[in-house]
This record gives C-alpha cells, structure tokens and sequence, in this order.
C-alpha cells in the first residue's frame, strides 16, 4: 500500500468506529425499549396487549428484511431533514441507528423470551408494579445474554456501516471502495479487511469477557 | 374473628389453548376458609387445580366468578394497582425458588422491602435478621446458583416472609427437594407458623408434607374441593377413592393384589385388614386381647401405622386360623369399633 494513504485509513478508522459507536449507542438504547415492548405486551405477558403487539411486530417485520443498501437510498429524503445532508458520515447514521433499533429489538425479544416467568411471578407476588419488574427483574435478569446480542450487534453494524460507504458516508468501506476496488489495488482493500476483523476481534472479546463478567462464570 | 382466607364459590375458566379445544375449568366452585394460625394444606394430583387455586389467593389469577376474601379485604374487589399492596402482605414461595440470579441472597430478600419502600438501614436490619431465622447469615453475599436446593428455598422463605405477612403461601415448596432437605424445610415452616404466627397455605400432592404439617387439608380433584376438615379426620374417614390413594401412597399399609397372592400363598387362614385408629382405642394390644376372647388364632403379615397430626393412623392385616364360627365373630365384635375388611379368595 502507497505510504500517503496510511492517513486516509486512520480517518477511515475514526469515521467507521463514530458510525458504529453512534448506531451502537442510539439504536441499542431504542432497540431495546421497542424488545421490551414487543416482550411486554405479548398475549399473556405482563401488559399484554394484542393490538400494540401486532402493530409493533409488522412494524418489525417490515422494516428489518430491507437490504440495508437500498434502505439508506430510500429513506435519503428522511436523512436530508434531519440532519441537513445527503452524504457523509451524518447521512449514514439516521439509517444505521434505524436499522440498529429493528434488529436489536429482535435480539432484545428473543432473550426475554427465553427467560424464566417465575422471577416475573415472583415480582408480581411482592407487589412489584410492571415497570419496576422490566428495570429490576427483567432487563438484570437478562443481562449477560443482553451483552452478548449487542456484540453480536456491533459486528452487524461494521458491516452496515461499510456499505454505508457506497453512497459516500466515509469510513472503511468507503475506503476500500474509492482506493482499492476503482484503483485495482487489492493491497488496499485487504487492508481494509484486516482492520474490519481486527476491530471486530476486539469487541467480540470484549463483549465476551462483560458477559462472564456479569453471568459470572 | 374473620377468617384468614375465605373462598365463596370461586371458580377459574382458562380459555381454550387451541381454537378447536375445550375451556379449562382450572378451579370449580371452591368455597371454603382458612382460620388464623392453620396450617392448611391443599393436596391433589397435577392438574387438580391446586396451584391456581393457590394463585386466586394472592390474586396472581382472577376468578372467574367468585369471591376472595384475605384478611377481611375482598380482593375481587380491587384493581390491579390496588392488589399490589395486598400481595404484598402476603408470602409467597415457589417449587422452583424462583429467586433473582443477578442478585445476591441479602439483595433477593431486600427485594420485597424495595418494593415496599423501606430505608436502607431498615431494609439491613431486617435482612440480618432474616438470615438469622433462616439460619443463612454467612451465605449473605453468595448468588442463587451457589447454593443447594435447600437454601435455595430457605432463601425463598426469608424473602416471603420479609415484610411480616400473615399470611404464607408455599406452592409445591418441597418438591423440587430431597427427603433430607424436605424435613428441613417442613420444619422450618412448622416455626414460621408456631413461633412467627404466620398462617400458611401448603399446596403439595405429598401425603407426608400434609401429615408432617397440616392440621386441616382439602382434597382436590378436577379443580373441586372433594374432600376438607382437621387432617386426621380426612385421612382417618376418608370418604373418596382419590383421598384413599394419597393414604395408600404414604403409608403403603394396605397390601395390593399381588401382595395379597403371595400372603395366601404363604399364610393359612383367612386374610383381614383392621383399621387402626386413635379413636377406637383399638390399639394392637386390644386387638391382641380380642383375638384371645374369640379363641381365634392371628398372625400379623402385613401393615404400617405412622402419626398424622400426633394421632396413630394406619392398618394390620392379620392371616386369621380357627374356626369360621369364631372368626365371623370376631369380626362383627371388631367392625362395630373399626374399618374390617376380609380379603376373599376369588374364585375363578
């Protein structure tokens, strides 16, 4: 690889991790309250209510199956509003923080599910209120597999964020296409792999030894 | 004075599970009350109802039709909000412990005072002392997945009992337990009735969990209550085949048909079960002294007696020889005072 492009990928590093970090941030927070509600109002659970259930459960399923490289096209019009741009990092984030909050909600549902009633009962029984049993019981009941969905998480959003890059958001997949793909110089590209595993090595590590951490094991 | 519990005709229809079953009548009519300081016990196959009948006390499930009544307070009255503070004031502990994995013993019993709204330092006092009684102070900082079943359980109890209920319900609490750990925590129980004063509601489909603890029980059958008084009573007269069964499972007195082949096999005579009971005064040795009246020869070759609420209860069976003039006798002199019941042979 060309000396003069090591600056270009250490941006490219700082925008790829801004872009994640952002999603990560504001989608996990989002996805996890839409998983909480869609857990929550499930027939028979604790605020069961059939119609928010639905209504929510479509909103899922029509959103999340959108390839996210036409999903950031076709919602630019939305992106323009809020943030003022149509590129750039700033363009990237309103539909990666979009997608994020889908896809953690599935995740966030999934592990509520799997977690057993009877501490919820048992709440019930001492006369706990329902959002004081989705902030004491169920969300630090789950938060071991809880940890390990956002991991998981993390790594979907590098990937996201890289095909963020064809439509000039910056970052890795930005730079890998621009330097590597357009110049012939597979040098390039590769380097951008190797970064892309490593930075999902290390949260994957991370995310790993938090949830031992917290499941203590 | 009222009743601790009082059940009107309470009934709890589930509905169907699939769109072509049938409606479950979980709970069918049950009245019935539970006095201040009873052990009661609620005894039943799985799926007798039992533990839904269990959770239309401290409101978990609502009635279908019916009234609950605890402490004076109709609970089929109250909205959803205002249960909570009535299922506050009362214990409930489970089969599976059912405590929080990510909280610490002393965090799982401060629960229901958080939840109640005590201050830190009352909230450390009564912890301690929870502890105390519960006879875990020095597992304060472990986790549920540390300990065994039975402190598990212990920890399930102080928690319960953490915000002095009157009123402790225990829904299968033994089961998941072995025969040792059983004991304990029978035991421990029998204290929070007898030294705290705290009425308890024992669910079990154990016979010895009910003999072991209970001075009244219910008999519950396809979510009707079939049988209920005073233990011994129940178990002593008992009037249902079900009832029978639970007896038969415990104390395993009466012999069953292949026994009773290889008794006849064995034994000349005639083969009679006498019922023991306190009442009758019909102890073994009046029995022996019977026989010596009759001039009739007994040999005891089957049978158990064990103490239900500290009263003998049980059956011998005898292989009687002599002659059937005397035996038939005897038999009439002791069915006037108990339970007789003569094997015959049947004749093919």
């Amino acid at each position: 690889m060309r000396d003069d492009l090591w600056p270009v990928l250490w941006t490219a590093i700082g925008e790829t991790l801004q872009m994640a970090v952002s999603a990560l941030v504001i989608g996990g927070i989002a996805g996890l309250l839409l998983g909480i509600a869609l857990y929550v109002t499930r027939p028979g659970n604790l605020l069961s209510n059939r119609p928010v259930f639905y209504v929510l459960n479509i909103l899922v399923n029509i959103v999340r199956p959108i390839p996210f490289i036409i999903f950031i096209t076709a919602i630019q019009p939305l992106t323009l509003a809020i943030t003022g741009v149509s590129i750039g990092i700033g363009a990237a984030i309103p539909a990666l923080a979009i997608m994020t909050t889908f896809g953690t909600s599935r995740i966030v549902e999934q592990n509520l599910v799997a977690m057993d009633p009877g501490v919820i009962e048992a709440a019930r029984a001492m006369g706990a209120g329902p959002l004081r049993i989705i902030a004491t019981v169920i969300v630090p009941e789950t938060l071991g597999p809880l940890i390990l969905g956002y991991t998981f998480l993390f790594v979907a959003i590098i990937d996201m964020t890289a095909m963020a890059g064809a439509i000039g958001a910056g970052g890795l997949g930005d730079f890998a296409l621009v330097y590597g793909y357009q110049r012939y110089d597979q040098a390039v590209t590769w380097t951008a792999v190797a970064v892309i595993v490593l930075l999902v090595q290390v949260a994957q590590f991370a995310g790993n030894w938090l949830a031992r951490r917290v499941l203590r094991r | 004075m009222t009743a601790m519990v009082s059940l009107h005709d309470v009934t709890k229809v589930f509905a169907a599970s699939t769109a072509k079953g049938a409606p479950v009548h979980a709970v069918d009519g049950v009245s019935l009350d539970i006095e201040r300081g009873d052990v009661f016990g609620v005894i039943g196959w799985s799926g007798a109802g039992k533990s839904t009948l269990v959770r239309l006390i401290n409101a978990l499930e609502r009635p279908t039709s019916g009234r609950v009544v605890v402490d004076g307070v109709d609970l089929t009255e109250l909205s959803e909000r205002g249960l909570r503070p009535a299922r506050a004031g009362i214990g409930f502990i489970f089969q599976q412990f059912n405590l929080l994995r990510s909280r610490t013993v002393a965090g799982n019993i401060a629960y229901p005072l958080k939840v109640a709204g005590w201050s830190r330092e009352k909230r450390a006092a009564r912890v301690a002392e929870l502890l105390e009684f519960v006879g875990l102070s020095d597992k304060a900082r472990q986790y549920p997945d540390q300990l065994s079943g039975g402190q598990k359980q212990r920890v399930g109890i102080a928690r319960a009992l953490a915000t002095n209920p009157a009123l402790l319900l225990a829904d299968e609490a033994t089961s998941a337990l072995d025969p040792e750990t059983t004991k304990d925590v029978l035991d421990l129980l029998r204290r929070v009735n007898q030294e705290l004063g705290v009425t308890i509601v024992v669910i079990t489909h154990e016979m010895s969990v009910v003999s072991y603890l209970c001075n009244r029980v219910a008999v519950m059958e396809s979510g009707k209550v079939v049988e209920q008084g005073s233990v011994y009573d129940v178990f002593s007269r008992p009037e249902r085949d079900i009832t029978r069964r639970f007896i038969g499972s415990a104390l395993h007195d009466r012999p069953r048909a292949d026994v009773l082949a290889r008794l006849r096999q064995r034994h000349p005579g005639r083969i009679v079960t006498v019922a023991i009971r306190e009442s009758e005064g019909d102890s073994g040795v009046s029995l022996t002294e019977r026989l010596r009246a009759h001039q009739v020869d007994g040999a005891v070759v089957y049978g158990g007696i064990t103490e239900v609420g500290a009263r003998p209860l049980g059956s011998l069976t005898f292989a009687l020889t002599g002659d059937d003039a005397r035996i038939d006798a005897l038999l009439a002199d002791l069915g006037a005072h108990t339970e007789v019941v003569e094997h015959r042979e049947v004749t093919a």
